[in-house]
């Protein structure tokens, strides 16, 4: 690479003092001759970058396998390197702002305050990290599941490098202040039309290859990645629905106005978590935990009621966001019921993930990727009962506000979309790169423990965190005046916002420990390490002392 | 192609088909999982009659519990409104001065203060009323005032504000700027002056002489400060700006304004009345003298104040 750069830059050196040689000469001849050499300069210049390659030069720096493998996984390997770098930058930059939280003077104007900071922790985590596995994993599961290869793998790889420039123009664009200030949905104008383009083409790729599969029905898992692609795109197009103030700038106006509005972002914000966040990943849940237990999914009726009852009940829930708004009265009631109905729909995944471990539940004993898969099934199902709980309008009386909803969506995301996306690509790397065996198995346990520890850390600080703010915010005293000033509860929360930032870092060293054993294991390196595995048990051992030893008396 | 079998650890039967190895059983859905679900709907069937739901041609169904957020709202407002009136009306009738003589209508409208405080004014003056030096926001703690310290003045300052444009009768004044008309000598030599008031620097005889000649009209011969005109007392150890030399010497050369709003706008009397009490709580309120201050010196120290501006 470095000889392409060098031979590149002589030949620019050449070409800028020939063009500056024939701006300045008063000689026409001489003009004419170091025209010539500029031609030449030139004509080198493109010469020498066609014959390099960049991207082949980059496989082999990730030591992606050569050579065509069955199924088309080079996009694959891209989604899952793309996955864990945002995964690392989105959780530093959570760390970042929880330290800002609780020690304010970490903002740095105007770049690096929280307002810029904290769209782009949200986005990196959900967009990128979330988007980027969610990509990886369909592409593998689709072409797994249907017996063929992907539809279209030149668009494919347009999808992938696509989303990564909308991912580098959504980022960048926080940090310098373009924003249009609606949560999950803060890229502006032209970035949203970019990223319409790249969504429409990954719903070709995704149902081109289901059109052309070879088996005669489509895998469960695949419904749910087809209700989130297409419904994340029917959510981008009508949230971001704008008029530009003039195409040579970033401002654009909503075309909605007022409760209209906030309504609308929140029919967006709300479904962006059941279907990205939800049906996305439940998506995984169904390939990779059925392939990594070695069972078969617990029920097949199960997975059809609960995925229609989803689907057709998560759209419907947003208004719990506004309650106690100008929001009309009927459109939160009917905000609350249907979250409330959502309940079931959601533990149904959770079900059908954990009883697929029927008959293989010792593995959670001894493979870190299952206990993983457990975790997060776990948490999935506690964040589903919390949503709900939470929507009901005398909870949220409490609830709304305060940091008891950002308990919620880390236990969430933390604890679902995170550690199964951890177990995903662990399963996934030592296959995509023809390895025998993950580097290490025992990293994975230290990961597990972190990431855990980090996510009580997390839930229960915010948890004491958000009620304490509830109730103060609402104390009367006996002369029947408010008790508290905003700036006393500010105070009270400081402890809470110091531990979960310790939580927050827990749970981010276990994604350098990963980050870590994934390189490793794409280097090609085993640790020699002690096998995980059940305690030793001998079968001659177990088995009661002959008569005559116990007539002895003990000693 | 179907390829039913018993998958033996569980006995049940799977539904036949095989997807790159995996297979799905044919378990019926689980029981307490459906009535759960049931049980969802049926709340959702009762709450959706009993409360506000069904989006009709020009408005939603009430529900026949009758219930709105607007109302419930306005319920507990009254219940709230109704429990404090007795006081309230108290507080109206009574002339603020009077109201330390009476202790418990006194500790009341503290109370109501203190609470409007934290909604209002902790924003500018800080949650324990200590100001912040670095914007100007000056301390309500101590006894040092700059618009008078009384009942009747505090309440004067609260309802009109402090150069407040949209408040006919809002205290305002402006200090003359003495850059271009001190030199950075004479500049020097007056702001020690000024602290040698205090006893933070010695005087010198081109300061004291600066001092009578542009300052002691308004801050008095000896730095005193005189609250009718809102001029600040200089012989103490409070500075609304700060009391470094450097300090002072900005605001010599180029003096700042606070401003304070008018809360007579936002707020009904009676709460700006216990807001006084409050602030006259905090420690440094002063008793009210036989004669009422007259606003009407602040008022034409304004327009000689324009005048020295326009003046330059």
């Amino acid at each position: 690479m470095e000889t392409v750069v060098k031979r590149l830059g002589v030949w620019a050196l050449v070409l800028i003092a020939s063009v500056a040689a024939i701006a300045l000469t008063p000689d026409a001849g001489f003009a004419v001759h170091m025209g010539i050499v500029a031609l030449v300069a030139g004509l080198l210049i493109v010469a020498t970058a066609t014959s390099y390659d960049p991207l082949a030069r980059a496989q082999s720096i990730f030591k992606m396998p050569p050579g065509p493998s069955r199924y088309d996984d080079d996009v694959i390997r891209w989604g899952v390197i793309a996955t864990m770098f945002w995964g690392l930058a989105g959780l530093l930059a959570g760390v970042f702002i929880a330290a800002q939280l609780a020690f304010p003077q970490l903002n740095f104007e105007p770049y690096l305050n929280f307002g810029r900071v904290r769209p782009l922790h949200t986005s990196a985590v959900i967009f990128a990290f979330g988007g980027n596995a969610l990509l990886a994993t369909s592409f593998y599961v689709v072409q797994r599941t249907c017996r063929t290869t992907l539809a279209f793998p030149g668009m494919a790889r347009f999808v992938f490098w696509g989303y990564q420039l909308f991912i580098v123009l959504a980022a960048t664009g926080y940090l310098l202040g373009i924003s249009q200030g609606k949560e999950y949905a803060e890229p502006e104008w032209y970035v949203d039309l970019w990223l319409t383009v790249v969504w429409l083409c990954y719903l070709a790729v995704f149902v081109g290859t289901l059109l052309r599969r070879h088996e005669p029905h489509i895998y469960v898992a695949n419904w749910f990645y087809l209700a989130f692609i297409v419904t994340i795109a029917m959510l981008h197009v009508v949230n971001n629905l704008a008029m530009p103030v003039s195409l040579l700038g970033g401002k654009s106006y909503s075309a909605f106005a007022g409760v209209q509005d906030a309504l609308t972002q929140w029919w967006y914000g709300h479904n962006a978590v059941g279907f990205f966040l939800t049906a996305g990943f439940l998506a995984m849940m169904y390939y990779f935990v059925p392939k990594q237990a070695g069972r078969p999914v617990y029920s097949y009726r199960l997975s059809i009621i609960h995925f229609w009852s989803l689907i057709f009940l998560y759209i419907w829930a947003g208004p719990h966001h506004l309650h106690y708004t100008a929001l009309p009265d009927w459109a939160q009631t009917l905000g609350m019921v249907f979250s409330v109905m959502l309940w079931m729909p959601s533990w149904g995944g959770m079900i059908n993930g954990l009883m697929t471990l029927n008959g293989a539940w010792d593995k959670v004993r001894t493979d870190p990727i299952i206990r993983m898969m457990v975790l997060a099934l776990a948490f999935y199902g506690m964040s589903t009962f919390e949503g709900p709980m939470l929507s009901i309008k005398a909870v949220n009386s409490l609830s709304h506000y305060t940091d008891w909803t950002i308990g919620h969506v880390h236990s969430g995301a933390l604890g679902w979309n995170g550690m199964i996306t951890f177990a995903c690509v662990y399963y996934l790397v030592p296959r995509l790169w023809q390895k025998e065996r993950l580097y290490s198995l025992r990293m994975i346990n230290w990961h597990f423990w972190l990431a855990t520890l980090g996510i009580v850390f997390y839930a229960s600080s915010m948890w004491v965190a958000g009620i304490t703010q509830g109730l103060m915010w609402r104390e009367y005293g006996s002369d029947g005046y408010l008790v508290n000033s905003f700036v006393d509860t500010v105070a009270a929360l400081h402890p809470m916002y110091i531990l979960r930032a310790v939580g927050g870092l827990m749970y981010l060293s276990g994604a350098i420990i990963m980050a870590y054993n994934i390189g490793m294991t794409i280097a090609g390196k085993s640790r020699v390490e002690a096998p995980m595995g059940d305690t030793a048990h001998d079968e001659a051992a177990d088995r009661p002392l002959p008569l005559p030893a116990a007539a002895q008396p003990a000693e | 192609m179907v390829n039913k079998r018993i998958d033996h650890p569980t006995g049940t039967e799977t539904v036949g088909h095989e997807w790159d190895g995996i297979e799905e059983l044919n378990t019926p859905l689980p029981r307490w999982w459906l009535w759960t679900f049931y049980a969802t709907i049926v709340f959702a069937a009762v709450y959706v009659v009993l409360y506000p739901a069904w989006p009709m041609i020009d408005k939603a169904t009430a529900g026949t519990l009758g219930w709105s957020s607007r109302g419930d709202l306005a319920k507990e407002m009254t219940a709230a409104d109704m429990a404090r009136q007795s006081v309230f009306e108290k507080i109206a009738a009574t002339d603020i001065e009077a109201l330390p003589a009476n202790p418990e209508l006194m500790q009341a409208a503290v109370s109501g203060g203190a609470a409007a405080f934290k909604v209002n004014c902790v924003q500018c003056h800080g949650a324990g009323a200590a100001g912040y030096q670095q914007f100007g926001y000056p301390n309500l703690n101590d006894d040092d005032w700059i618009w008078g310290g009384t009942l009747t003045e505090i309440e004067y300052t609260l309802t009109h504000g402090i150069r407040w444009q949209n408040a006919d009768d809002t205290r305002v004044n402006y200090m003359p700027a003495f850059a271009g008309v001190l030199d950075a000598g004479q500049t020097a030599a007056l702001a020690k002056h000024v602290l040698s008031l205090s006893g933070k620097a010695t005087g010198n005889p081109v300061g004291a002489q600066l001092f009578a000649e542009n300052c002691a009209a308004c801050h008095g011969p000896a730095g005193a400060g005189m609250p009718a005109m809102g001029a600040p007392a200089l012989n103490d150890a409070i500075w609304l700006y700060g009391g470094s030399e450097a300090a002072v010497r900005k605001q010599i050369l180029a003096p700042r304004h606070g401003v304070m709003p008018a809360w007579k706008d936002r707020l009904d009397p009676v709460t700006i009345k216990m807001l006084a009490a409050y602030v006259h709580s905090r420690g440094g309120g002063q008793q009210a003298a036989p004669a009422q201050p007259d606003t009407q010196p602040a008022r034409a120290v304004t327009q000689t104040a324009d005048k020295v501006k326009t003046d330059g």
